[in-house]
């Protein structure tokens, strides 16, 4: 048993052994630029992300039973089918049913899948937070004259939005980690770029722990605050809010 | 002048409102009573369309709300309300509260918004809590906020729907107080209350309503002294002990 360990270390020490740190150093410009391409996929995915939860998760949340409807089959069918599986769907699979689509960037087709998947997550943060705001409210603002669009807007989203903000805050760490996926449709982001360096130098070590650095570094602060914000809205609610 | 006509309004198979017709006239001060769940709220709900008649037609100073593209927003501006769970707004402070639907809806500028916001805030009693924020404020405090908020609005018409009935028993007289008040003047007022007191006092009408029908209809004396029905009596018996 001590053996195998002794061996293991061995292997350890090859799997990171200078020669590896040195293979990568050689590639660490395309390791920046695939942590370019993720940093730039997860802003816009994370564009569309909000703009499509924010867009259905009011429309689950309304009275209005047909527009409930489509918000629940979008959010339904994104939550419950694997992101890669919809982001190989729309590199390989659509182009053959409407060619034009091969004209779209494949960047944009990663910010496309991505963005529309945690679209359907952040949808369901938002109805969530929308339905915690008691229905009194609505009904003030209505009773003072205000249409559904300004009592959303002046009343209803204000309050949801410290409700929704740490779940979305979780939702965007999410969304960074899963840009991964645009490795399988060869968007140059930087799961791609470690793959790739990897497999032509055979240095998994150095290349994939670099590539969790970074991603962890991307995420971190972000985690961090979700929970800052969890912890102020649950003093807030403590705080007795009428 | 408020028009209920031929009203009836169900949820599902529960039949709440049957046959209502109410006429209010402009400036009567009308009290109605009833027991839990007898349909006081929601009878008073249709009057801004807060809850839809299922058939009957509603009518507030000519404008028939029931109609079809009914300017339903429009009207409830001259309507105001005041719940019974206040429903202030609790990200807004005290003069945000009364300021936010003039600004909005009606098209008033913050200043003169804030004005006379100050202005109902000093009537009320709470002109030193205008920039507090709800949570700050007491039940009783609330309250009033609410009815400065609906006044705000300058309304025609003033609907209260059990404005007590959440408030610690230290705190009733405070608001019943601002209620008397406003109804020593011109405003058109509906106020479901189980406070007799007040119902006495400040009542021109007063309407009994048990399991959606209107059984009593006419002064505070008639309805104190000179009960038609025997579910008033029982209900009156019950409630003066
Ligand atoms: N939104 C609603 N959905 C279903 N039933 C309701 C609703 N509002 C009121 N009801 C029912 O209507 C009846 C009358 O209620 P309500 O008007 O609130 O009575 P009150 O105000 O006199 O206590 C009750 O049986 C209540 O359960
Ligand atoms: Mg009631």
């Amino acid at each position: 048993m001590f053996d195998g360990f002794i061996q293991w270390l061995g292997n350890l020490s090859l799997m990171f052994s200078s020669a590896k740190w040195a293979s990568l150093g050689d590639h660490l410009g395309l390791i920046f630029s695939g942590l370019g391409i993720t940093i730039v996929a997860s802003v816009l995915a994370l564009a569309l992300a909000l703009v499509l939860g924010i867009v259905f998760g009011v429309l689950s949340a309304s009275n209005w039973k047909p527009l409930r409807a489509v918000a629940r089959v979008y959010v339904e069918f994104f939550q419950n089918t694997p992101l890669m599986l919809q982001v190989v769907f729309l590199g390989f699979g659509l182009p053959i049913v409407w060619p034009q689509f091969n004209a779209v960037p494949v960047l944009m087709v990663g910010v496309i899948g991505v963005g529309i998947y945690h679209g359907a997550y952040i949808s369901e943060a938002v109805r969530a937070g929308i339905q915690s705001i008691s229905k009194g409210q609505l009904e003030a603002s209505l009773s003072q004259g205000m249409s559904y669009v300004q009592a959303m807007r002046h009343v209803v989203i204000p309050q949801a939005l410290t409700v929704v903000l740490p779940p979305l805050t979780n939702q965007a760490v999410n969304l960074i980690k899963n840009t991964s996926v645009l490795l399988y449709i060869g968007a140059f982001d930087l799961m791609y770029q470690a793959k790739s360096i990897q497999a032509a130098n055979y240095n998994p070590g150095p290349v994939y722990l670099v590539a969790m650095v970074l991603y962890f570094c991307l995420c971190y602060p972000l985690a961090f605050l979700a929970k800052r914000l969890e912890d102020r809205a649950e003093a807030a609610q403590g705080g007795g809010q009428a | 002048m408020i028009e209920l006509i031929k009203v009836n309004k169900s949820f599902g198979s529960n039949h709440v409102l049957k046959d209502i017709d109410l006429t209010v006239p402009t400036g009567q001060k009308l009290v109605i009573i009833g027991p839990s769940g007898s349909g006081k709220s929601t009878m008073i709900r249709c009057m801004n369309m807060l809850e839809k008649p299922t058939s009957g037609r509603v009518v507030i100073d000519g404008a028939e709300l029931t109609a079809h593209k009914a300017p339903i927003a429009q009207v409830r501006q001259s309507v105001a309300m005041v719940f019974q769970q206040f429903n202030l707004y609790p990200h807004k402070t005290v003069l945000e509260n009364l300021t936010l639907a003039p600004i909005v809806v009606q098209g008033v500028s913050k200043e003169e918004a804030e004005d006379s916001g100050m202005a109902f805030l000093t009537r009320v009693g709470l002109r030193e809590k205008a920039g507090e924020y709800p949570a700050q404020l007491s039940g009783g405090q609330q309250q009033r906020v609410a009815i400065a908020r609906a006044l705000n609005m300058h309304p025609k018409i003033l609907l209260f729907d059990e404005p007590t009935s959440a408030l610690d028993p230290e705190m009733i007289q405070e608001v019943l107080d601002v209620i008397v008040g406003l109804a020593e003047e011109g405003i058109t007022m509906v106020v479901v209350t189980h406070e007799m007191g007040f119902a006495r006092e400040a009542a021109d009408r007063v309407v009994f309503i048990d399991e959606g029908r209107i059984l009593e209809d006419g002064t505070p004396q008639h309805f104190f002294e000179d009960a038609q029905h025997e579910r008033t009596k029982l209900f009156l018996s019950k409630i003066l002990r």
